[in-house]
């Protein structure tokens, strides 16, 4: 390390109304360095690298790159100061090209022509292979990332900010992806990365810092500190592992038959030919890159998307053709993984979004009149149970941080006694002790003999939860193996290996 | 009933004229869809466009100035739409209609002094012996500026659109808006440029009604143009060139449909003069189901958060 | 610098004052407007607002006001509850036309019998005009995916054309002189929507309007349908993950509204108007937009929106012959009020923070 830091920030704070995102935040990086950036969600790692890409601006503290100042007063600012940014949410053009994509983020973007050549250049050189011609919207997650990768490289950026890019990758596609970082800071380039995936960065990062609730909780060395004293620091207290005891599972509840559907959306991805059995009181666990048919098979099961005669049965009896309500009252319950606009609608109250889909199970109506003194109590009680930290179920469902939304989302279908419960990404952006809670929730109700069906990205997840693992990939699904013993390589497999990456070679 | 009494000559060069309010209202207002909004006060801000462009001209003799300041017009009306729709955040449906409803009650206040004039003639342009072709002279070269100007317009955006930084961009607005922001680009700014460029054509459209087409001024005189031009947008699937060919689509029919009228053909008047509306009805239906083409943002708020 | 900052939850004050703030911005700036007009503001904004209410000529005035107001309320009632799900029919002025041309129709087919039986009949063959010229648009937005906004304005400038045609040929007055027009229903008792008590305005379409009212009322908060109405305005994709059916959602909310614009467009004709003509129709159908978001799209908004807005029309008539102010004025003044509003309601779900900004 030289003595001179890439990138020295010092006492950086920054308050939005009722919260302190970042609180008096001081780190440094060196030129050529890996540091992680460590922390659940919500501790304040999207604030802190927004404000070094000039997307934010600190309300005190300083930045210096090289020992001069350094206060991007927009992103383009700081891409000119060499800082390139990796988004997990790609800020990509589904209609437009790869090579269209790539100009919009450069400053002086050179003709089309010559910046395809630059395009297969990189891509070559960093073994990211990638068309420039193809349009974004038909290209996997891995491929939208390296849209992303190379529109920065092509920057020649001294600082790379990487914001949870393994959350979307296989496991070998991550292997490829640490390779191209390794050989990129071997070339002197700096990488923040945001992870909170400790054995990452324990392979990946030469130094780590971590933050808790907008402040820094320390500093380390990842390869000499060991995951568990991590995750210490990051969540500041020991958490309970879900329990559950094993149990036999009881008779078929889920029955897919070839299930083969169109999606509704443009970009969207098929489902083909998913032929699986649920049985009551187990839990099966659906891995899988996002966009891989992951809201496609929810929306099968849920009912908002129905499907040919045969493909979909529940207790023997094909559901294919009804609708949410009707599946709703045979028993068939779910959560969709987007909390704000599809699993609750956002400027409506809590009550009101309990009458959403408990006004079937729970009697909240009865002959088309609604009884709205009921849908609030019921609004209250998921509260009550699920530790909803809220001032009432007259609130909007918006005013609700991400974690108590999903706690209220996911009670209003555990309370209702389901018989079959199919949840998408139950702990996305949910705090570890919530998560913890959600996860006690979904197990306790597979004890209770309803059968589970849990998509997720979070392997981890998957693999404390599941009885049975199967892996979604370009909307076919895996043949489910038993959970326990399944390696990560084996997995990975599952996933669909490295997605067409196999050539690529550094 | 004498169908001789149409001239396929006179006819062909009355369908250009026709077409060009289309045009003019319908490439301002693909501009305005690709960045991602949808203004539905085109109607508002061409019968805007009319009067301003009438007065103009009437009070200076220019039909030049007349149709600039239709554009400004037009212009200032979609500036209340961008205020509604970018700064206050507002409905763009309801905003649209807003927008219309007062440009029409606008335009009739502004015009009512101005009722039974005849304003001053744009001559055509001199294309010397050109204009003497046998038939194509009489059909091409026998037009004033403006109409050439709309072609003109619409060859420029197609290609502002296809291959300039500037037209990239615009479309990456109008595909996601958050991207963009994500990117560093000024949305509202982007948007709000869109949106006066709209109304500028839209009111240009306008005048070239109550200047030239029609020529005099009448309240409410655009009588749904501006509607016809938002189908065609839909129409052409947001491209320009199939933009043209639809506006001159439309406007072969309503040239037809007034020659038959003129020609005392059997079916009623008023069964004709529907006929424009109807067959923009059919033409929706026919070419709805493809609605891939259209910017991913339209219609959507942006509300920077960070 | 000032910026929007979005509220954690809608203010409950704001959705109540800003149609309140809009109509006194609205009386402000529209006293400018008449000034530059050479009017003096404070007497045209009184003549207005206050003439036809407490005025010398109140006792002919106030009846107008449930006279004008009713179509204005029974449109704008259909009208909001499809633009609370998102459903856009801007198109009421031609389910007007159409709801008045088949109630006369029905009614003048009859002529010269008498009967109880002709005025029911009327009404329902009006409700059913407006209605199938809302199923128009809303079976081709279901099966082909057509654009309702589109359609149903296109329907109008056709039903316009088709009030045309039939007031000058099929219902032409035989006794008319040639005149067009039809024949006048006031003089034709059975047909004839006469105040229910003389002199009050109060005739069956206010009544009806009424109803509306507080049917729209007991849908929106008390049922199933009225519920997935709002959720699909809310958030389309939870109605769907709710179990609301889109498709049928659209033909119910395209299809009240039609068949309440429809009636109202009978209720006119047959009464107040009296007979088809070419313009019998003044565009309440239009104005009934301006009522539906004025009054907030909740129907005892749309009460008080509709009567403001006839209110004005009156006002509006009055100031047109008393002062010389010209009928246009009068629809700027309406579109003002559209714009203030639409503008003002940002502070219902964003309050303004003074301080940095943020990049945009």
């Amino acid at each position: 390390m030289t003595d001179v830091p890439l990138l020295d920030l010092s006492g950086l704070t920054k308050a939005y109304p009722g919260v302190v995102a970042n609180d008096n935040v001081s780190l440094q990086i060196a030129p050529g360095e890996v540091h992680a950036l460590l922390g659940e969600n919500g501790a304040g790692k999207s604030t802190l690298v927004k404000m070094i890409y000039g997307l934010v601006k600190p309300d005190a503290g300083k930045m210096q790159m090289f020992a001069a100042p350094f206060a991007p007063a927009e992103p383009r600012a700081a891409r000119a100061a060499g800082v390139g940014m990796v988004f997990q949410h790609f800020s990509l053009f589904d209609a437009l090209t790869v090579a269209e994509n790539i100009a919009l983020g450069m400053e002086n973007a050179p003709k089309l022509n010559a910046l395809s050549q630059q395009i297969r250049d990189v891509s070559d050189t960093y073994g990211l292979p990638l068309s420039p011609d193809r349009v974004v919207g038909d290209l996997s997650a891995g491929e939208r990332q390296r849209v992303e990768i190379i529109r920065c490289l092509l920057q020649d950026p001294k600082l790379l900010i990487m914001d949870e890019p393994t959350s979307v990758l296989t496991p070998q596609e991550v292997e490829i992806l640490f390779k191209t970082l390794r050989k990129l800071s071997a070339e002197g380039t700096a990488i923040l990365y945001i992870s909170h995936k400790l054995e990452e960065i324990r392979s990946l990062c030469d130094s780590a810092t971590i933050l808790r609730l907008g402040k820094v909780v320390g500093h380390c060395i990842p390869r000499d500190t060991s995951a568990r004293d991590m995750a210490e620091m990051m969540v500041g207290k020991m958490l309970q592992t879900p329990t559950r005891a094993g149990k036999e599972p009881g008779e078929v509840v889920l029955s897919l038959n070839k299930l083969s559907a169109k999606s509704p959306n443009a970009f969207g991805m098929p489902l083909r030919e998913i032929s699986v059995d649920v049985r009551a009181g187990e839990v099966l666990g659906i891995g899988g890159v996002a966009g891989n048919g992951q809201d496609e098979l929810l929306a099968a099961l849920s009912g908002e998307m129905l499907s040919a005669p045969g493909m979909v049965a529940f207790r023997g009896v094909d559901v294919g053709k009804l609708g949410p309500t009707p599946r709703r009252a045979l028993g068939i319950l779910s959560a969709p993984e987007e909390r704000l606009g599809h699993a609750a609608a956002p400027d409506m109250s809590l009550t009101e979004n309990a009458m959403l889909t408990a006004a079937v199970r729970e009697k909240l109506e009865s002959r088309g009149l609604l009884n709205w003194a009921r849908a609030g109590r019921f609004a209250e009680k998921i509260i009550e149970t699920f530790d909803v930290r809220t001032p009432g179920p007259s609130n909007a469902a918006r005013s609700l941080s991400g974690g108590n939304l999903q706690k209220f989302v996911i009670g209003r279908e555990v309370l209702q006694r389901p018989d079959l419960l199919v949840v998408n990404q139950p702990t996305w952006g949910v705090d570890a002790s919530a998560a913890a809670a959600i996860r006690q929730a979904l197990l306790d109700l597979a004890e209770g003999g309803t059968a589970l069906v849990v998509i997720s990205q979070d392997l981890d997840e998957l693999m404390e939860i599941s009885d049975r693992f199967a892996a979604l990939n370009e909307g076919r699904l895996s043949q489910p193996r038993p959970a326990g013993g399944l390696s990560v390589e084996e997995i990975g497999l599952m996933m669909g290996g490295a997605h067409g990456m196999e050539v690529a070679h550094v | 009933m004498d169908l001789s009494a149409i001239n396929p000559i006179l006819f062909v060069a009355g369908f250009l004229v026709a077409a060009t309010p289309l045009i003019f209202a319908a490439i301002g207002e693909l501009v305005v869809e690709k960045s991602g909004t949808l203004n539905l006060g085109v109607e508002g801000m061409m019968i805007t466009g009319a009067i301003c462009g009438f007065a103009t001209a009437v009070e200076t003799g220019s039909p030049l100035l007349g149709f600039a300041a239709a554009a400004v017009g037009g212009a200032l009306l979609s500036l209340l739409f961008a205020f509604l729709t970018q700064i206050t955040l507002a409905n763009q449906v309801a905003s649209g209609l807003a927008l219309t409803l007062f440009g029409l009650g606008l335009s009739a206040l502004l015009g009512q002094s101005y009722v039974g004039i005849k304003p001053p003639r744009l001559n055509d342009i001199n294309f010397g012996p050109l204009s003497d072709i046998p038939v194509i002279g009489p059909i091409l070269f026998t037009h004033d500026i403006i109409l050439y100007l709309g072609i003109a317009l619409v060859a420029a955006t197609w290609a502002v659109l296809k291959f300039t930084r500037a037209g990239l961009i615009l479309r990456a607005v109008g595909e996601s808006h958050d991207a963009a922001h994500a990117l560093g680009y000024k949305v509202v700014r982007i948007r709000t440029l869109a949106i006066m460029f709209g109304g500028a054509c839209a009111g240009i459209g306008g005048a070239y009604i109550s200047l030239i087409r029609v020529p005099q001024w009448t309240e409410g005189m655009t009588a749904g143009v501006g509607w016809i031009a938002l189908a065609l947008v839909v129409f052409a699937s947001w491209k320009p060139w199939r933009l043209l060919l639809g506006a001159y689509l439309f406007g072969g029919i309503t040239q037809l449909q007034l020659n038959l009228q003129g020609a005392g053909v059997a079916i009623p008047v008023e069964y004709l003069a529907m006929s424009p509306y109807v067959i923009t009805i059919i033409v929706l239906v026919i070419l709805s189901r493809d609605k891939s083409a259209a910017p991913a943002c339209l219609g959507r708020t942006f509300h920077a958060s960070s | 610098m000032i910026r929007l900052e979005k509220r954690p939850q809608p203010s409950r004050l704001f959705s109540l004052a800003t149609p309140l703030l809009a109509v006194l911005a609205t009386m402000f700036f529209g006293g400018l407007l008449f000034a530059a007009l050479g009017k003096e503001p404070l007497t045209s904004i009184q003549t207005i607002f206050w003439e036809p209410l407490f005025g010398e000529f109140s006792f002919f005035y106030r009846p107008q006001l449930l006279i004008k107001g009713a179509p204005l309320i029974l449109i704008a009632i259909g009208l909001s509850l499809g633009f609370k799900a998102g459903i856009w029919n801007i198109g009421a002025e031609g389910q007007y036309i159409m709801g008045a041309l088949f109630g006369a129709g029905v009614g003048l087919a009859f002529y010269p019998l008498e009967g109880f039986y002709i005025f029911p009949l009327m009404v329902l063959a009006g409700a059913f005009g407006g209605w199938i010229w809302a199923m128009i648009p809303a079976l081709l937005k279901v099966k082909f995916g057509t654009n309702e906004i589109l359609v149903s304005l296109m329907l109008v400038y056709v039903a316009e054309q088709f009030l045309a045609s039939m007031s000058l040929g099929l219902l032409k007055n035989p006794e008319g002189f040639g005149f067009p027009g039809s024949r006048n229903l006031q003089q034709y008792e059975s047909a004839f929507n006469g105040d229910l008590i003389a002199g009050s305005g109060m005739h069956w379409g206010v009544v009806c309007a009424m109803i509306a009212v507080i049917f729209a009322y007991v849908l929106l908060t008390r049922h199933r349908l009225g519920f997935a109405i709002r959720v699909t305005g809310e958030a389309p994709r939870a109605a769907r993950f709710s179990g609301v059916n889109p498709t049928r959602l659209v033909v119910f909310c395209l299809g009240i509204s039609g068949l309440l614009a429809g009636l109202a467009g009978m209720f006119e004709v047959s009464g107040p108007a009296g007979q088809v003509t070419i313009d019998f129709n003044v565009g309440y159908g239009f104005t009934a937009i301006i009522v539906a978001f004025l009054g907030r799209l909740h129907p005892i908004g749309i009460l008080l929106a509709g009567l403001l807005m006839a209110l004005t029309y009156i006002g509006g008539d009055i100031a047109q012959s008393q002062l010389g102010l010209p009928a246009a004025a009068i629809q700027v003044f309406q579109g003002m009020l559209l714009f203030f509003l639409l503008a003002l309601d940002m502070f219902t779900n964003y309050r303004l923070r003074f301080g940095r900004t943020e990049v945009a």
